[in-house]
């Protein structure tokens, strides 16, 4: 029981260890912490095609998270760092890239080809529908035809 | 009419994925297009390289064109960039500037002691923090910075003898008609 015990605060701490392992920030706080993890899941790391700066071992992720932390602590919001680095590397970092008309395809897009695609369907469907009643046949049988 | 259109809605898909493909051949995905070209270089005060008495601001390179070449001994790209830079750079009648990038200074001097020294100055960026503010993220990147202090073309990756006959050089030359 004991042995298990243990085991499981190794376990434990193991999972603390590798949090810490890519690069201890001195935070002043946990909320403080939170904020910049989610904050840097956000941004994309300029060298690496797919990976955030919060995941990437770049040196330039390593270098911008460190500038991240020194604009949260100059007291910046997330709005302020995010056009800091936007100004320098371009809305490539944005993960989520702003509603601007340059990007209206991107957001509108799937919900207008959903559109497109319900108002060919629901066509179709009041189409056949008017010609089975037009030809007026009996729907003897139709069970079998499956 | 209604027979072709699954033949059309497959030419458009065709079209479609062609012309992803032709896109991606022709611009490389690795490369953000810097949103400071035509903009105002940012701020500098770097020491030169094995000379920590000396700085080199970014006032103290006004007047004239320069390019911005930022390297390191620990980039692999910069040693094929080079060549390039000895042979061909200093023929275009600006200032070469090097910008020794996170670099150890005793590694970036022995690099331009092996390769040679194409720069009419180094600087040395060696916690790589000023070149955030150029947006730097990795080397070998060029900047053509004019007389007045304007970023007006960057190049990502190693400069080729191609890239200076058909991009540098005609943007050198456009500065000089500005200028006259």
């Amino acid at each position: 029981m004991r042995r298990a015990l243990l085991l499981l605060a190794a376990l434990f701490f193991a999972g603390a260890c590798l949090a810490q392992a890519i690069q201890p920030l001195p935070f002043r706080d946990h909320a403080e912490e939170v904020r910049f993890q989610k904050l840097s899941a956000q941004l994309r790391c300029p060298m690496c095609q797919n990976e955030t700066l919060a995941d990437s071992n770049a040196p330039i992720a390593h270098d911008l998270r460190m500038k991240i932390f020194e604009l949260m602590q100059a007291g910046k919001s997330d709005d302020e760092i995010k056009a800091y680095l936007v100004e320098r590397y371009s809305k490539f970092v944005l993960y989520q890239p702003p509603v601007e008309p340059g990007t209206w395809l991107l957001w509108f897009g799937p919900g207008v080809l959903l559109i497109a695609g319900a108002t060919v369907v629901w066509i179709q469907v009041r189409r056949r529908s008017r010609m089975a009643a037009d030809t007026a046949l009996p729907p003897a049988d139709s069970e079998d035809d499956w | 009419m209604t027979r072709l259109l699954p033949l059309f809605a497959f030419l458009l898909l065709a079209a479609l994925f062609g012309f992803g493909i032709w896109y991606n051949t022709k611009h490389d995905q690795q490369e953000i297009v810097s949103p400071l070209i035509d903009r105002a270089a940012p701020d500098f005060d770097l020491p030169v390289l094995g000379d920590n008495s000396r700085r080199v601001t970014k006032a103290s390179l006004l007047g004239k064109p320069y390019l911005l070449n930022v390297f390191g001994s620990w980039c692999i790209e910069c040693v094929h960039e080079h060549p390039v830079l000895m042979n061909e750079a200093r023929a275009l009648g600006v200032t070469l500037v090097g910008y020794n990038y996170k670099d150890d200074p005793a590694d970036a001097s022995a690099w331009i002691a092996k390769h040679g020294n194409p720069f009419d100055v180094i600087v040395a960026d060696r916690d790589g923090r000023g070149a955030l503010d150029f947006g730097v993220y990795g080397a070998p990147e060029t900047f053509l910075v004019d007389a007045h202090g304007f970023i007006r073309y960057k190049h990502v990756g190693p400069l080729t003898p191609d890239d200076l006959a058909r991009e540098i050089r005609p943007a050198i030359d456009a500065l000089r008609r500005e200028n006259r």
